[in-house]
């Protein structure tokens, strides 16, 4: 554990760097614009933002509601350890994806816009609309703990207002924000795949499906317990506070059912399409479409529901981050590897595109780093029990 | 009733002069290019080349063939362009013409990414950039003219008129001469229709132009945006149910009830 405790500033350091370079990129795309920042074309109008920051980001910050549902609603009070912290990554998950979109788009001081020109249609609309909302709600699921350290510090200024109010205001309508941020999650998880049906001619026939929406909502579900297995696990080391076996394996059980529900929707829905062949003869793409199933949902089944392995902290970790490489794959493959170039155009990622993502990633893990110091981390009743 | 063009590729002699009516009426400036050995020029349509003529040199049934071909938007009847854009700069209007407003966009660029025939363009060269594409000459025509590109075509290979009648027309220079055009009016029913259609000696998918379905590019978002209130009320009212029937089933057993249930269901 002194390697662990010395580990601390270094990883710090280098997390400030990578932000700090990306802020300079970031500087370069405003004043230069896209065109002198990025590799984007017109051939390729979505790059790697959008597919990293905007479909991983989401995707993987499906741990929050995943989480809150299993907790609050289905009464699983082993899982109250996690919730909380899988609450503040979502949160921070989507305030990264905000921030990206922000350098992304072309206009982003316009960004209001869609409050006032509303496209009902337009499955894009309903993401920005959810994705607002969701933010506002975690914020609110998460303050709590912001309100529970404020309550016990004890600063002249701080002290004077009861910060007990507010907390027992949040709590009292904890479970309408918990089923709005499920209900809201819901709709954009499976919106960002509705976004997709948009192009059949243009994505491949291996992903093209009318089922997409559902397809995204259940690799969201998967990759949401998964996330937050491997976020604890991470910060298990950092910090020391181990998650309990038993939940561990629990999470994992978890993510092993809803990735074979997803499998067995992908091959039926291949099958159901007459285009089931194409695993095996559309070379290229068909290798694109069993890595993705290979890493993030065929290993991952194995592994999780074997039992020497879910007794197993590492094999546990590992196979999460299977599940979230796959997760990665999946989206990379359907938002850019198998969605058609314009002809004549080709797409590598510029070195400040990498940055800019590097760095949102980076922000949020020193915010990570700055909650567990200062704020609970745990439900004052929870706290007892998991630590 | 709505407006087409129809081009006809047989008529077409690459002069280019569609191009150039283009630029002045919509005030684009020269883009600098480098020499591919072609007359063909700009490369690929851009925000600041709406209308471009390619040039295919190819052989077919074993004649050899110099066509050109007449890229712009096709003016889509269930563009993809709008129905993507979140803002709704993407108007498809009743005459026919698909226009974009600077002043909704946001610069998403969905549209560009949604456009089955890969129009919408960027200025990328621009920290302010917008969208631009061919407009129909929605400006011009609303004031009784036709489109600068048409009034320019020195051999009627473009002409303008109500798309129905156009059909027609196509129809009709096709039985009349079996023998110089393909049996396909491209864009007559291309993702659903376009206002903009082509008549060719050759198949269109060796002109480059994309091989696309009879159906809407819409039509599955429509549904999947159908689905949505559905949704939203299905889940709130399953997620409601389901913390009501746990919280009655915790309830009576006390605290022990629920972690009684897990431990049987969860392996150590
Ligand atoms: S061709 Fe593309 S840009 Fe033009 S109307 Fe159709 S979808 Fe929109
Ligand atoms: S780039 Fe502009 S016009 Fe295109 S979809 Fe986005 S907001 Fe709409």
């Amino acid at each position: 554990m002194i390697i662990n405790k010395r580990s601390i500033p270094v990883g710090t350091i280098i997390l400030t760097v990578v932000v700090l370079l990306g802020l300079v990129a970031m500087i370069l795309r405003y004043v230069y614009g896209l065109g002198a920042t990025t590799n984007m074309s017109d051939g390729r109008a979505w790059g790697l933002w959008i597919s990293f920051d905007l479909y991983c980001g989401v995707a993987l910050a499906a741990g929050g509601f995943t989480l809150a549902g299993i907790v609050y609603i289905f009464g699983r009070e082993k899982y109250h350890a996690v919730a909380r912290p899988a609450i503040l990554t979502a949160f921070l998950g989507y305030t990264l994806v905000i921030l990206a979109l922000l350098v992304d788009l072309g206009q982003p001081w316009y960004i209001w816009r869609f409050l006032f020109n509303w496209n009902i249609h337009s499955p894009l609309f309903e993401v920005s609309l959810c994705v607002m909302l969701y933010t506002i709600v975690l914020a609110l699921e998460f303050s709590p703990a912001v309100f529970e350290r404020l309550s016990s510090l004890d600063y002249p200024l701080i002290r004077r207002f009861n910060w007990r109010i507010p907390l027992r205001v949040i709590r009292s309508i904890q479970i309408p924000l918990v089923i709005a941020g499920i209900v809201l999650s819901t709709l954009h998880q499976s919106s960002l795949g509705s976004m997709l049906l948009m192009m059949p001619e243009t994505l491949h026939p291996l992903w093209y499906t009318p089922i997409l929406p559902i397809l995204f909502l259940f690799s969201a579900i998967a990759v949401g317990p998964a996330m937050v297995m491997f976020e604890s696990a991470l910060s298990s080391r950092v910090f020391g506070h181990k998650l309990s076996i038993d939940v561990m394996s629990g999470l994992g059980k978890a993510t092993a059912y809803v990735l074979g529900l997803y499998l067995l929707l992908k091959i039926v829905d291949l099958l159901a399409r007459g285009d089931l062949a194409l695993v095996a003869t559309a070379y290229p793409h068909n290798l694109l479409w069993w890595g993705e199933i290979i890493i993030g949902v065929i290993l991952p089944i194995i592994f999780f529901s074997m039992s020497s392995i879910r007794r197993n902290r590492t094999m546990l970790f590992w196979s999460a981050v299977l599940v979230v490489l796959g997760l990665v794959f999946n989206r990379f493959n359907v938002s850019m590897l198998a969605l058609e170039i314009r002809p004549g155009f080709t797409y590598v990622p510029h070195w400040m595109e990498f940055a800019i993502s590097a760095a949102l990633v980076a922000d949020a893990m020193l915010v990570i780093f700055l909650a567990h110091r200062l704020l609970p981390m745990h439900e004052e009743e929870a706290a007892v029990e998991s630590g | 009733m709505s407006k087409g063009v129809l081009y006809d590729a047989n008529k077409c002699i690459g002069c280019r002069a569609c191009q150039v009516a283009c630029k002045q009426w919509n005030e684009m400036p020269a883009e600098t290019t480098t020499n591919t050995g072609s007359c063909e020029n700009p490369p690929k349509v851009s925000a600041y080349t709406l209308t471009k003529i390619r040039f295919n040199e190819l052989e077919h049934d074993g004649k050899f063939h110099w066509v050109f071909t007449k890229i712009q938007c096709m003016h889509c009847e269930h563009p993809a362009c709008a129905e993507a854009c979140l803002v709704g700069a993407f108007q498809k209007t009743p005459e026919g013409a698909v226009v974009y407003d600077d002043n909704k966009c946001i610069g998403c660029r969905y549209c560009m990414v949604a456009c089955p025939f890969g129009i919408p363009c960027y200025q990328w060269d621009d920290p302010m950039p917008w969208v631009r594409k061919c407009s129909f000459c929605a400006d011009r025509q609303s004031a009784g003219l036709k489109p600068a590109c048409v009034t320019t075509c020195p051999t009627g290979a473009l002409k303008y008129g109500e798309r129905d009648d156009l059909i027609d027309e196509a129809h009709q220079r096709i039985a009349a001469n079996r023998d110089k055009y393909v049996d396909h009016v491209y864009g007559e029913h291309e993702v659903g229709g376009t206002s903009w259609l082509y008549l060719s000696p050759v198949p269109f998918e060796k002109l480059g132009m994309p091989v696309v379905g009879q159906e809407a590019v819409t039509v599955n978002v429509e549904r999947a945006m159908g689905a949505v209130p559905p949704v939203l009320v299905g889940v709130a009212a399953i997620m409601s149910g389901v913390y009501w029937l746990v919280k009655r089933r915790q309830q009576p057993g006390g605290e022990g009830a629920p972690n009684d249930k897990e431990q049987v269901e969860v392996p150590k």
